[in-house]
């Protein structure tokens, strides 16, 4: 298979507030200084659901952040879908869709305006764009609401908007950053069905959460992530084998020393 | 896990997209804010015309009426009022949005996701900006010349320095607006009126001319760090070359470090807020 993301010894290290002076070695951070990702090596193939779990702060809003060109690296490389995050940061823009943690959709537009003109940015003819903001808010469910003020959609409904923008410029590889939090079971449940058929399109999908059944409902493979680093990456199936009770969170507290909520 | 192997294999996977030119993602981002500001025409009209027509109407209607002001305080008035209303229209159409969009909604995430540089996302708000200020000029001309009756010296003879000075004007008082814009936070709109824009709207030689302040000599130096001083002073050189004002050469090249300076500073901080 194809490898459709690659990181090698991804780094990222957020300045402290308080700078109390130069590193103690070359390479090394500054006291204060909040390491986020500590030399991150993944791989995510070609048309894989791909599930990064860990708990707040591990890093995955920031690996995300990184591979869909909104962080830049302080070390290490990443390529997405061929293209190098930091070089070609326009290439891989092309090629991605992004679901943010929180929707943050276009408030001075409606919704059906949100999707037209995300996919103008994308240079989607308008009248190729229509026709593909009808289909995705039909599939989505929102239909009724394509010309409302987005402040008008339920947080459900802002969250399958920011699903539709993500997919209307038809991207190789969807990001999806902790998509269900802050929604009911019903609208999760709607999201993981939406989430599975994109997946059977054989569409690359990279999803993190802290929420291990989602982890384990939806993804191929799962990274787990703590503290920067990669502490395990594998099938569900083969990593919940390792655990005497069959349970990725017992797993996790294993290599981790600590659960999911710590 | 990883080897160049698969490095040099992902380079070969075959792309379904081909590569947008900046400039139609660039005119894509300039549709949506023109379609933004369409919708809230008349929230931009009050905007734009309330402040220089108040002042339109006290200082070149009601005191020349009642004898309070010499002839020729119009002539000089007439060209400040447009400056201010293209200046403020400029800064306020991109600060505004700016401050929101970054500091509260972070909405503009999904211009900074276009497959254009980022620099580019950011010169599209200085680009939107100077229409909607020159917008503005054109608005309140007619409006102010109409309260005001005729103006002494009022020429349309100077086109070539009118256009250079209004769109240097625009694209100055624009980059100073996106400066703001990613400079501050939601919490300091009300601090950035008191404490920038009101001085510089009550020292930027709208309502008086620059050598007026020969006066104060200090004040006449300690006002030239106002961009608005130019672009009053530019208007003044091309619509009411007659009466006094800076050597045109002067202004230019002030208008011209201004908007580098400011759109650089810009740029910079833009970049800042944009990529972690």
């Amino acid at each position: 298979m194809t490898p459709a993301i690659v990181t090698e010894g991804l780094r990222k290290v957020y300045p402290g507030a308080g700078r109390a002076g130069p590193p103690s070695a070359p390479g090394a951070p500054t006291p204060g200084d909040t390491v986020a990702l500590d030399g991150l090596d993944l791989m995510v193939n070609e048309g894989e659901f791909f599930g990064i779990i860990g708990p707040n702060g591990a890093g995955k809003t920031t690996t995300i952040g990184i591979l869909t060109t909104r962080v830049l690296p302080t070390g290490g490389t990443a390529s997405v879908a061929g293209a190098d995050v930091v070089r070609n940061s326009v290439t891989v823009r092309q090629r991605i869709g992004v679901v943010p943690q929180r929707p943050n959709p276009d408030r001075s537009l409606d919704a059906w305006e949100n999707l037209i003109y995300h996919a103008a940015y994308f240079g989607v003819p308008r009248r190729e764009a229509a026709r593909r903001a009808t289909e995705l808010l039909e599939r989505l469910e929102i239909s009724g609401k394509a010309r409302l003020k987005v402040d008008q959609l339920s947080g459900g409904q802002q969250q399958r908007l920011m699903i539709a923008r993500a997919l209307i410029h038809e991207p190789t590889i969807l990001f999806l950053d902790e998509p269900t939090v802050g929604l009911d079971p019903n609208a999760r449940n709607s999201l993981w069905e939406i989430l599975r058929e994109l997946h059977n399109q054989g569409r690359t999908i990279v999803m993190t959460t802290h929420y291990m059944p989602e982890a384990d409902e939806l993804s191929d493979r799962i990274a787990f992530i703590d503290r920067g680093r990669l502490l395990a990456l594998d099938t569900p199936e083969n990593l919940k084998m390792q655990t005497p009770d069959g349970s990725l969170e017992t797993f996790f507290i294993a290599k981790a020393g600590r659960g999911l909520d710590a | 896990m990883t080897s160049a192997s698969a490095v040099a294999s992902i380079a070969s996977i075959e792309n379904p997209h081909p590569a947008v030119p900046a400039w139609k993602v660039f005119l894509a981002l300039l549709s949506r804010d023109v379609r933004v500001a369409r919708r809230e025409l008349p929230f931009f009209l009050v905007r734009t015309i309330m402040q220089p027509m108040l002042f339109v109407i006290v200082f070149g209607y009601l005191l020349p009426k009642m004898g309070f002001t010499q002839a020729g305080y119009q002539a000089a008035l007439l060209p400040g009022i447009l400056a201010l209303s293209l200046m403020l229209s400029s800064t306020q159409s991109v600060t505004l949005p700016m401050v929101t969009e970054f500091g509260w909604t972070k909405e503009i995430e999904d211009r900074l996701l276009a497959p254009i540089s980022t620099d580019l996302v950011a010169v599209e708000k200085i680009v939107n900006a100077m229409i909607q200020g020159i917008i503005a000029a054109l608005v309140v001309l007619p409006l102010a010349r109409l309260v005001m009756g005729p103006v002494a010296g009022f020429t349309f003879s100077h086109v070539p320095e009118l256009f250079i000075v209004v769109v240097l004007s625009a694209a100055a008082a624009s980059a100073f607006g996106l400066l703001l814009g990613v400079l501050i936070s939601p919490q300091q709109i009300g601090f950035m009126f008191s404490l920038i824009i009101t001085p510089m709207i009550f020292f930027g030689c709208a309502y008086y001319p620059w050598r007026g302040l020969d006066v104060v000599p200090w004040l006449k130096y300690a006002v030239l760090i106002n961009p608005l001083v130019y672009i009053s002073e530019g208007l003044r050189a091309s619509l009411t070359p007659s009466m006094p004002h800076m050597p045109f050469g002067a202004i230019v090249g002030a208008l011209l470090v201004l908007t580098v300076g400011f759109t650089w500073a810009a740029l910079f901080r833009f970049r800042k807020r944009a990529i972690g």
